[in-house]
């Protein structure tokens, strides 16, 4: 409690390097919850792709049920299938109908004459897709086949590559942190000079003075922290309906609180940890 | 009680400020330190806290083996020891009661008792009534009065007191001496370090005399210079 107290005195005495070490730690925290979720949400956009259909075969105009028929027959024969399922041209044009049922002018333009009829096809194993494809391609009554294999890769790529770029922009960040943290503690450490001296010579134990310091570096990355992800969380509440909107149809909305909270969790012990190596190397640094 | 065997004090550039010094200190005495500016009183003073180690000799204080003692223990050496610094070391933006009190506060004593032990002390030393200003709103006698009680509040077995009279008036200066004969006569072993030749003269204590960092002169009751 004495050296909570004695680190509180040691911010309010000097409250703009100490808003210096709350701000550069509030931007680590800021781009840290920024990326975790931008990694968060394409885990969740690859994972719909991957529960979708992988394979939708569109038949040509004239194809006859019993053509269509024969060859599901055919596909589901290979064994390599999790689900087929076919979709006739009413069908279609009530899933159009439910997609666009805001949008009336695109819902009186389209009737079920001019929707195809498809077949979604899942494999079990995402390697026999290719096969699969080629096997629905090679039919006289398929007009078009999407593969979503290359969506799923794609995504998956981007989102590796958002994750490396995350951790390195954190790591980036959470040094210049540290280096910040351990000038301004290292500057509070000169300016006790004095007073660290006398209550050493009267008797004070290098922990009695240490531990004012690394609450000190405790709190700024404990409040950075919260900071930084209080304003991603206003980011993206302030961003909701938009992404909502040009994610239509992918169940990433509404992300769960708890997800918040659990990255709250995780970063304020990234924190605790940043602000207690800045002030021990403040501390190792300065008080030999 | 003290001893120091054989003891010498180089500091880089190959300045010398004790050489050889051999010297026993008993439990209860009264001894004065003399000798002039550079003379290596304040050096003597440092190697007994361990804020400094010797470059050669042996230093024992009460338990402990000063130049064996680990860095972990030097607190525990400190506590034994009070100290009046030659610049006082009061911290200026703090209350007497505040510096008085700093010795306990950092030795964990509980704030109740350490509270009763600041009032005892602080009425002691004749300042009980300042204990509430800081210390550049006292006189020279005052904040002396107030180095000596932080160094008093812990009861130590030694009190090292480095020129505590030097920048007082002579009647003030006789009041300080006062106060630390009294804590003398209930046990306490007291090192004064001092310029001032009729404190020494008058109380005929045991008188250790310094000169470029050679111990001149040991007599059991003294005088400042033996002319």
């Amino acid at each position: 409690m004495r050296h909570l107290k004695t680190a509180w005195r040691h911010i309010r005495r000097s409250p703009y390097q100490a808003f210096a070490a709350v701000f550069i730690m509030a931007q680590t925290f800021f781009v840290l919850t920024f990326f975790a979720f931008l990694i968060f949400a394409s885990s969740r956009i690859i994972a719909y792709f991957e529960s979708v259909p992988q394979v939708t075969a569109f038949f040509k105009e004239e194809a006859k049920q019993e053509d269509i028929d024969t060859l599901s027959q055919k596909v589901k024969e290979t064994g390599k299938i999790a689900k087929l399922e076919f979709v006739s041209k009413e069908e279609a044009l009530k899933i159009y109908k439910e997609q666009n049922k805001d949008d009336p002018l695109l819902l009186e333009l389209v009737t079920a004459e001019i929707l195809p009829a498809a077949l979604k096809v899942s494999a079990i194993k995402i390697d026999d897709l290719t096969q699969i494809s080629e096997m629905l391609s090679g039919s006289i009554i398929v007009e078009r086949v999407i593969f979503q294999k290359d969506v799923v890769q794609n995504l998956a790529v981007w989102t590796n590559a958002l994750r490396k770029i995350g951790i390195a922009l954190s790591a980036i960040l959470a040094l210049d942190a540290i280096f910040l943290m351990v000038i301004i503690i290292g500057i509070k450490i000169s300016q006790k000079k004095d007073e660290i001296e006398i209550v050493r010579l009267i008797g004070a134990t290098g922990w009695y003075v240490r531990w004012p310091f690394i609450y000190e570096g405790v709190f700024y990355g404990v409040s950075g922290a919260f900071l930084g992800w209080l304003l991603a969380l206003g980011l993206f509440w302030y961003a909701t309906p938009f992404l909502s909107s040009f994610l239509k149809g992918i169940p990433l909305f509404p992300i769960p609180i708890i997800f918040f909270f659990q990255l709250l969790g995780i970063e304020l012990l990234i924190a605790i940890f940043l602000g207690i190596v800045s002030s021990f190397l403040s501390v190792l640094r300065y008080l030999k | 009680m003290i001893k120091l065997d054989k003891v010498s004090k180089t500091f880089m550039l190959g300045t010398s400020s004790l050489t050889d010094i051999t010297l026993t200190i008993e439990k209860g005495e009264f001894v004065f330190v003399v000798g002039p500016t550079g003379s290596g009183k304040t050096t003597l003073f440092r190697l007994l806290i361990r804020d400094m180690f010797p470059t050669k000799g042996t230093i024992v204080v009460g338990e402990f083996d000063v130049t064996k003692l680990s860095s972990r223990k030097v607190p525990h050496l400190r506590k034994k020891i009070g100290v009046v610094f030659q610049d006082l070391k009061l911290l200026m933006d703090r209350t007497i009661f505040e510096n008085v009190m700093l010795p306990l506060e950092v030795s964990g004593i509980k704030p109740e008792e350490a509270k009763k032990r600041v009032e005892d002390v602080l009425k002691h030393v004749g300042i009980l009534e300042q204990y509430n200003k800081f210390p550049i709103q006292l006189s020279g006698g005052e904040r002396q009065r107030a180095a000596i009680a932080r160094a008093l509040v812990f009861s130590p077995d030694i009190l090292l007191a480095d020129e505590p009279t030097g920048n007082l008036d002579p009647k003030t200066g006789q009041e300080i001496v006062k106060i630390l004969q009294g804590i003398n006569e209930k046990g306490t072993t007291v090192i004064m370090a001092t310029h001032n030749v009729d404190i020494v003269n008058n109380l005929g204590k045991r008188v250790v005399a310094l000169d470029k960092g050679k111990l001149i002169r040991d007599q059991k009751k003294g005088k400042y210079a033996t002319s």
